[in-house]
């Protein structure tokens, strides 16, 4: 896939994961990983870029006597996912028109 | 492996890294290792699935920007730098002049075309001036009778007039052609910069 492409999927498949409540690191990679598998690196790298696209928050709870990191969605990340909806049926609509030209020729 | 060693085997790979940038990254691989170890896998398990060191480090120095690694590395020569500075203050009285003069250089150059030109106008007017003056010399004579001096005059009148239509074609050559000469020495002196930047 497309190298640009997979990182405008991932970055939206971590949002996905935190939209409907904080999350941490490794249960964003048990819940990602039925659709994407996703390394540790990857995902460090994911939260850095949408932290500092201020799409989501970090903060630092103690959990079972140690630190845990927990991210948060924020309006600029929920946009994110609205935009990708939209962007998507401009995709599909691109798919199918190239399809059709496919099955003309054939 | 067990995760402090996992993290020190980490922490050794990455030396080179920036200091921060080092620490977010281990605490993020041992909260990892923390939250296998919580869902019921042994250390060690949980240090394995977590990926070899080799692997890890080479990913975290293929996403690193290099100009972050350059920086880090060249951190120390700042105070090289530092004294580079100070050389180009020390040395103002030496280069500022310099550049004052091949400055100078240059506008005398466009001045001494530029002057030429207008000499040869000068003359040019002149010639006519002469031209019209002896012209009208003849006339007043003519009328005084005397009829030598008068013809005299008319015949410097016309030699001047024809030297000054002769030398009309030459200032309108010289005019065009310095015109051309300091656009191309402009064009010259403003490729010597694009140039030099485009050879960075």
């Amino acid at each position: 896939m497309d190298i640009q492409l997979k990182r405008g999927l991932l970055d939206v498949c971590v949002l996905a994961a935190i939209k409907n409540g904080d999350s941490y690191g490794y249960r964003i990679i048990k819940d990602l990983k039925p659709y994407v598998e996703l390394s540790e690196s990857t995902l460090y790298t994911i939260l850095k870029r949408l932290e500092a696209a201020s799409m989501l928050t970090v903060r630092t709870a103690e959990h079972d006597g140690r630190l845990r990191k927990y991210y948060h969605i924020t309006a600029a990340g929920l946009g994110r996912i609205e935009d990708f909806k939209n962007e998507w049926k401009e995709v599909i609509s691109i798919y199918q028109f190239v399809n059709e030209g496919e099955e003309t020729h054939a | 492996m067990h995760k402090q060693e996992f993290l020190n085997a980490l922490r050794e790979r990455l030396s080179g890294l920036p200091e921060s940038d080092l620490a977010e990254r281990l605490s993020f691989y041992g909260e990892m290792i923390d939250d296998r170890i919580e869902e019921g896998l042994p250390e060690e398990e949980a240090v394995a699935q977590t990926g070899t060191v080799d692997e890890i480090a080479r990913q975290i120095l293929t996403e690193t920007p290099l100009s972050r690694i350059v920086r880090e590395k060249i951190k120390p020569k700042r105070s090289l730098r530092a004294w580079e500075i100070v050389l180009i203050v020390l040395g103002f009285p030496l280069w500022f002049p310099l550049l004052v003069a091949a400055v100078a250089v240059v506008i005398s150059l466009y001045a001494v075309l530029w002057s030429l030109l207008i000499a040869l106008w000068a003359v040019e007017i002149a010639l006519w001036a002469g031209a019209l003056g002896a012209l009208a010399g003849a006339v007043l004579y003519f009328a005084q009778g005397h009829t030598p001096t008068a013809i005299a005059a008319l015949g410097a009148a016309l030699v001047l007039a024809g030297l000054a239509i002769f030398l009309l074609f030459g200032c309108r050559a010289a005019s065009v052609g310095i015109v051309k000469l300091t656009k191309k020495i402009a064009l010259g002196i403003k490729s010597l910069f694009v140039g030099k930047e485009r050879a960075k």
